[in-house]
């Protein structure tokens, strides 16, 4: 470093008071950004990254504090400015890119009206042209029809739109350091290529030094000039982005590049070295299966044998059979309301939408075949129409020869057939009830559905469960918010088992966990698949987490499938534009060098 | 005490034993709240009058001394005593049993009727909701006090008849509340596992949903409390509801107004502050029960 730098973060230590007392979020922290440089910090969750970022701008919560070290901004002491001063810099000197869009726009205000209150906030611009500026800044964004769009309101943009006007809030009074903390996270992989491309665009002209926060080390590597790696709080490894893939120096930046799911390795090479040398993880698993399908398969007439052939039984119909899925949605614009209030006519007839679009798939016994596509593309509809949760609007779902569309939701709860098809969800917190306990959570499917009798046959067909998906038992009796991301996951994922299903639908079980999380997760749905011949049906936008598990892909956009087949096939050497595009928009981090 | 990351892993361990770890949790936001901590011993005293007042009180609440009538408050009549010589003190501790009681049993029979159809409401929508919704609205169009003493006097002038009719006047309340909570939840990712368990629709309102909202329930109930115990008060001020000789603060009020005018303050006085004194207590201790009863907040 040979200039003074725009940002000089010193021995940063920072401190929250909590309940059980002080805890250091981010410990002897040393950054230092250049003017016009691009620095990416990358870490999983609770590695201090945010808290650090939050330190610069100086906006802790109440019970955070700046304990010990320094922080200068272009020769400005952030520690020990006055509160007007930081309320000077925030915005026109530092400005914020946050993670979820939506929530950090007004929603009921026009994009244009919360532009110009920022030009507004620091007297950037004449009260006569703020709207031109705003305008300006929207079409500096790539916003089409900038005019129109000023008047929108958040909820009338969709997600990518949406970060785009927080980029321009945030570029709107030129400030010279842009913090982006996860701004793509949420967000398709097309959508977010063309944001990243965007602000990469956008600060490089300017001259503006960017802080990209973020958990993907390809989209630190792909942007950044130089990466920090952070972990529990402390700045692990600080490289040039090209020699930290190529050279990875610190145990915990290695095993973070080697949790990274990507192109050429197998699901076992993403789990840390000395765990897979020390994995005789699939025997250990059917040991403990064994009992546990003995339990299930009193219960259903039906021969569940475990040791069923996975993939391809090419004799058989398929498990699941789609034909022709199309679900619509009766469109509600403000017209349609308005026409419905103040004219007898009925309205007109294309005022409808088709989420799903008569869709036909497969999926075979002991096969896994992924659904991939972007946001609002029907995989969730459809994912929800195959679990009963939803009704379609004709076509039919046969299951193991069983005509299951017919069947309304309602009434499907309480069949038998409901214990073979289960789903893991998107979101571990959510989907988990906040007032059971884990053994609560995994004990309820068992007790509407299952035939286990009595409080300790119960408590031990959940232990057993809880060792199936690798839960420490003690953590049994834990509340879901006394849980880690990735130990909510395995409750999840233990609860979808615990009949012992035929078919588990996956809807992105692992878009909300780390990346080494990621990778225990897959291995141990790989692992349960193939122990208990299982057929899976994942849900995802993750092409690289995709091509990892699945034996099949089915691309979809917009309520129809552009392509399916193997994944080696469509992935490799995909047909279809649409799949060309989604693949080119992952960022790839360089392979590492063995 | 750690000094680990904050996200990294929960710290701590597991629950030892459920009942201590309340108690240790109690302790906790007791500490923490001091007006909560206040609240709670006001609470105790209340219920201590409750259970114990009749067997501690140094008269009979309803013997009257035609000789010592009126005497200002003294060493042997704490509060003094009123117009037939009763100990006001006697009547005002052994009062709290009664109106205690009409709170606790208006709230919970508002609670079952107010709070469950609210959540029917924002659970089913449709036709539930419009008709728990228009039921409400219905209540709301009228004076709520004024309902409360139509309703006691059409129905008959007796306890029984002063609960349902706090409750019924509380109905909008709990349904609105209860309504908006459910409706938050019911396509929460849980509740869909909830159904992918075999769960039927009732079984998850009640053992899935309701749990969730006990918490904003209970701070409704500790307000709702003060309000009752005001309501009663009122109607029986009015000359609605319990009937002297009867120990109840209210009558005991309306009694004692009579006499301010003649300088013998205490015999209203004395009762009225215990009822403000009931009313503050619930009003203070809805958040601090909010952060006991709720899960989330205890780390």
């Amino acid at each position: 470093m040979t200039a003074q730098p725009l940002l000089d973060v010193h021995d940063l230590t920072v401190e929250f008071t909590t309940r059980r007392g002080i805890v250091k979020a981010v410990q002897h922290v040393n950054i230092s950004v250049a003017k016009g440089e691009t620095l990416g910090i990358v870490g999983e969750s609770g590695s201090g990254k945010s808290v650090t970022s939050y330190a610069v701008m100086r906006i802790l919560d109440r019970a955070g504090r700046i304990a010990d070290g320094s922080v200068m901004f272009s020769g400005i002491d952030v520690k020990a400015a006055s509160e007007n001063e930081m309320r000077d810099l925030r915005g026109r000197e530092i400005s914020m890119i946050f993670q979820n869009p939506r929530a950090a726009l007004n929603p009921i205000r026009k994009v244009g009206d919360q532009i110009e209150d920022v030009l507004r906030q620091h007297v950037q611009s004449a009260a006569s042209d703020r709207g031109e500026k705003a305008i300006e800044a929207l079409e500096q964004v790539k916003i089409a029809r900038p005019r129109e769009r000023y008047h929108a309101y958040p909820f009338e943009l969709s997600g990518g739109m949406c970060q785009r006007v927080v980029i321009a809030l945030a570029l709107a009074c030129n400030p010279q350091l842009l913090i982006a903390d996860e701004p793509t996270t949420g967000l398709d992989v097309t959508t977010q290529k063309a944001v990243m491309d965007l602000i990469v665009e956008l600060t490089k002209r300017r001259h503006m030094s960017t802080i990209l926060i973020t958990h993907d080390l390809g989209l630190a590597a792909a942007y950044c000039d130089r990466v920090v790696v952070m972990e529990k709080g402390r700045v692990v490894e600080t490289a040039k982005s090209a020699n930290i893939f190529a050279r990875p120096e610190h145990a915990y930046t290695k095993k973070l590049m080697r949790a990274t799911p990507r192109l050429g390795v197998s699901l076992r090479d993403l789990l840390p070295e000395e765990e897979v040398l020390a994995s005789p993880r699939t025997p250990a698993v059917m040991a403990g299966l064994d009992p546990a399908i003995h339990h299930s398969s009193e219960g259903s007439s039906k021969a569940m044998d475990p040791r069923v052939k996975p993939a391809g039984d090419e004799t058989k119909s398929p498990l699941l059979l789609v034909e022709k899925l199309v679900k619509e949605y009766p469109r509600q614009g403000a017209g349609a309301v308005l026409s419905k209030l103040f004219s007898r006519k009925p309205p007109v007839e294309a005022e409808v939408f088709r989420a799903v679009d008569g869709i036909s798939f497969t999926v075979g016994h002991g096969e896994s075949v992924g659904l991939v596509g972007e946001s609002g593309c029907g995989k969730s509809t459809t994912s929800m129409m195959v679990m009963r949760l939803l009704d379609q609007t004709s076509g039919r779902i046969a299951f193991d020869g069983e005509e299951i569309g017919a069947i309304l939701p309602q009434a499907f709860a309480r069949l038998p057939l409901r214990k073979s098809i289960q789903m893991v969800f998107q979101d571990p917190t959510d989907s988990l009830n906040p007032r059971f306990t884990a053994a609560r959570a995994i004990a309820d499917p068992l007790l509407q559905l299952g035939d286990v009798k009595g409080r300790d046959a119960l408590r031990a067909r959940c232990e057993k469960l809880a060792g199936l998906v690798g839960l420490p038992v003690d953590l049994l009796d834990r509340f879901p918010h006394q849980l880690s991301g990735g130990q909510k996951a395995r409750v999840g994922i233990a609860r979808a088992i615990a009949l012992h299903p035929k078919l588990v639908i996956l809807d992105e079980p692992t878009a909300a966990l780390d990346v080494s999380v990621q990778a225990v997760v897959l291995n141990l749905l790989q692992d349960l698949k193939a122990s208990m011949g299982m057929s899976y049906l994942f849900v995802s936008h993750d092409l690289n987490v995709v091509r990892l598990l699945c034996d099949r892909v089915i691309v979809m956009r917009a309520g129809r499938i552009v392509e399916q087949g193997p994944s080696e096939r469509v992935l490799g050497d995909p047909q279809d534009a649409y799949t060309k595009e989604l693949l080119t928009a992952i960022p790839h981090p360089p392979l590492p060098v063995h | 005490m750690s000094s680990v990351a904050p996200a990294a892993e929960p710290v701590g361990p597991a629950r030892t034993s459920g009942l201590s770890a309340t108690f240790e949790h109690v302790r906790y936001v007791l500490g923490e709240n001091r007006v909560t901590a206040f609240a709670f011993g006001l609470l105790v005293i209340i219920l201590f009058a409750a259970i114990f007042g009749p067997y501690i009180v140094p008269y009979d609440p309803l013997a009257s001394d035609t000789a010592a009538a009126l005497k200002p408050p003294s060493a042997a009549h704490w509060f003094g005593t009123d117009q037939l010589g009763r100990d006001i003190f006697s009547r005002v501790i052994v009062a709290t049993r009664l109106d205690a009681f009409i709170a606790v049993a208006s709230v919970a029979l508002v609670f079952l009727m107010g709070g469950l159809a609210g959540i029917a409401a924002g659970y089913f929508g449709g036709w539930t909701d419009r008709i728990v919704g228009r039921i409400a609205d219905t209540i709301m169009a009228f004076p709520l006090f004024v309902l409360a003493m139509g309703i006691v006097a059409a129905l008959g002038n007796t306890v029984q008849n002063i609960i349902i009719a706090t409750a019924i006047v509380n109905f909008p309340l709990y349904a609105r509340v209860a309504r908006a909570e459910a409706n938050v939840r019911r396509n929460a990712g849980f509740v869909q596992a909830a159904r992918l368990s075999g769960n039927g629709e009732m079984r998850i309102l009640l053992m899935h949903i309701l749990p969730n909202i006990m918490p904003i329930m209970i701070v409704q109930m500790s307000l709702t409390m003060g309000y009752a115990i005001l309501n009663a008060a009122g109607l029986s001020f009015i000359g609605l509801g319990v009937r002297p000789p009867t120990a109840e603060w209210g009558i005991m009020v309306a009694e004692g107004a009579t006499f301010m005018v003649s300088g013998e303050w205490w015999i209203a006085l004395f009762p009225g502050l215990a009822l403000m004194i009931a009313v503050f207590c619930f009003n203070l201790l809805g958040d601090g029960l909010r952060d006991i009863v709720d899960p989330q907040r205890r780390t």
